[in-house]
């Protein structure tokens, strides 16, 4: 192992080793010992009999329960994250426009919705939706979610394609305009491209955040895996087991998607190299906290 | 103004619990995400291993699932109360601690790691002069790495205070009395939604505002000189 933080230590010798062999065992008897604390207390509540985690057993409390969860869940993350997708394009774009007003209005949206709770976002949606009947009732708290998550991840993902096109070398607009391309077609045949493969690790990371937040509708009533998981928690008074499972789906649909991202990264960092097109020194990233610079400074 | 006569001083209470959150989660998340970050960066096989296992695990849950896991697990089925049962403010309170207590070690997941990409930005001649002057790995971290890892990490440290800010607003999951949870029953009781909508956004962009701003200008102001 040659990372740059082994630099902060020596190689161990017989004695280090022996010191770290006596912590990790230390660390080990007080992982036993706190794991014997929780054991006697669920054993006291009578949490660890067989039939707390047989709900898990029976398809049922899968086809009641956490299967409509997941799908929920995944149906409100995929179309927050495809019109997330558009609207963030749109808003980013908006962002680096020469004209001051469409850069001042794009601007003020995202920082307006980088700044507010995402939860707070879909309390309002909801209200307004049921207030004016924009939807059904029974489509009402995906509306919601789905608007929320949207918003918020849209103005985050604005903020990478930003940074994702301004970190592309100037000259490739200068040789484009040289050519005689008007500014759409500079966007749409030679930034946006070359900037998707910069952006397209942080907009997977951003994925994760949404699947994650879709767990908000929880608090507006959406049928989602954590609101069945404690339904059926509920149902079966086994809240430690039930959340438990939850917990554990949730981590891998989550790793998944983190894992497909750094997997993408790498593949596109050496991919790029080979072909020999503009390569920005840093995959792109947001570093402004919200609710800085409105008027985006082009370039 | 009718609805900030009758709701002024709630308001207020709310948005003061809101920040009672922000700053005791921030504090404990700061302190418990430092120490995660030591751990993953130390000599240590297993320091190193319950480091990533603990991020791996709290970066990928829901906070909804964090703080419900709190309430139903922690008190619920393990009875542990995090405040005095007979007091008159028990369910409160203990909800109150709860929330603290699931913000924080949320939070502290993702300290940990901006503060490891920070140390990644120390150079690495620092950390070998520190070593060839006989520091031992717990003195050259606090003496020479994270002091300088610190200043290059305070605006995405920021960034994490802000988002944590917007998260606090889950607590109203377990009912914690904070901006959401009053913003839920004004905007169900009364009919200006689109005034309610506005009161609480605007709370909110004068909470994060200023925080953007002030760590903006630390992070420029206590900048690493390279």
């Amino acid at each position: 192992m040659t990372s740059s933080s082994t630099v902060l230590y020596d190689a161990p010798g017989p004695r280090a080793r022996a010191l770290y062999r006596v912590f990790s065992a230390t660390v080990v008897v007080l992982l036993v010992a706190a794991g014997y604390f929780v054991y006697r207390a669920l054993d006291d509540q009578g949490q660890l009999t067989a039939e707390k985690w047989d709900p898990f057993l029976e398809s049922t409390s899968w086809t009641t329960y956490l299967i409509p969860g997941i799908r929920g869940t995944l149906l409100a993350a995929a179309l927050s994250i495809v019109l997330a997708l558009l609207l963030g394009a749109a808003l980013g774009i908006g962002r680096l426009s020469d004209h001051r007003s469409v850069r001042m209005v794009s601007g003020f949206i995202v920082e307006l919705f980088r700044a507010i709770p995402v939860l707070i976002l879909m309390i309002f949606a909801y209200q307004v939706f049921a207030e004016y009947r924009l939807f059904q009732s029974q489509y009402l708290a995906l509306a919601a979610v789905v608007t929320g998550l949207t918003l918020y991840n849209g103005s985050v993902i604005a903020e990478i394609v930003r940074a994702g096109i301004n970190s592309l070398p100037r000259g490739q607009t200068e040789a484009a305009g040289a050519l005689g391309m008007r500014k759409s077609q500079i966007m749409r045949i030679i930034l946006l491209p070359q900037a998707v493969t910069v952006m397209l690790p942080a907009i997977v990371s951003q994925m994760v955040i949404a699947l994650k937040d879709s767990a908000l509708g929880y608090l507006i009533g959406y049928v989602e895996l954590v609101r069945q998981g404690q339904q059926l928690g509920a149902y079966f008074q086994n809240y430690l087991p039930s959340l438990l499972v939850v917990a554990v789906i949730m981590i891998i649909l989550n790793s998944a998607l983190t894992r497909f991202a750094t997997w993408l990264e790498k593949r596109l960092r050496s991919s790029r190299r080979g072909r020999g097109v503009a390569t920005p020194a840093e995959p792109a990233t947001v570093t402004a906290a919200p609710g800085m610079d409105i008027t985006g400074t082009a370039r | 103004m009718d609805l900030l006569s009758k709701y002024g001083s709630q308001l207020l209470e709310a948005f003061w619990t809101t920040i009672q959150l922000t700053v005791l989660s921030a504090i404990a998340a700061l302190i418990l995400g430092t120490v995660l970050a030591a751990m993953r960066v130390s000599p240590i096989p297993i320091a190193r291993a319950i480091g990533t296992a603990y991020v791996t695990v709290f970066r990928n849950t829901p906070l909804t699932l964090i703080i419900l896991f709190c309430l139903f697990v922690i008190t619920q089925t393990l009875q542990i109360r995090l405040a005095s049962p007979s007091s008159p403010t028990y369910v409160a309170d203990n909800n109150f601690r709860l929330a603290v207590l699931g913000l924080s070690v949320y939070t502290a997941a993702f300290v940990c790691e901006s503060l490891r990409s920070g140390i990644n930005t120390v150079h690495i001649g620092q950390s070998e002069a520190g070593r060839s002057l006989g520091l031992t790995f717990g003195q050259n971290l606090r003496l020479v790495v994270l002091p300088q890892a610190f200043r290059a990490v305070i605006a995405p440290l920021g960034s994490v205070l802000i988002a944590l800010t917007k998260n606090s607003t889950i607590a109203s999951v377990i009912g914690v009395a904070e901006a959401s949870l009053l913003m839920k029953t004004m905007i169900e009781n009364e009919a200006a939604i689109f005034l309610i909508g506005g009161i609480f956004a605007l709370g909110f962009v004068i909470l994060t505002l200023p925080m953007g701003l002030l760590f903006g200008w630390l992070g420029k102001r206590y900048e690493v000189a390279r």
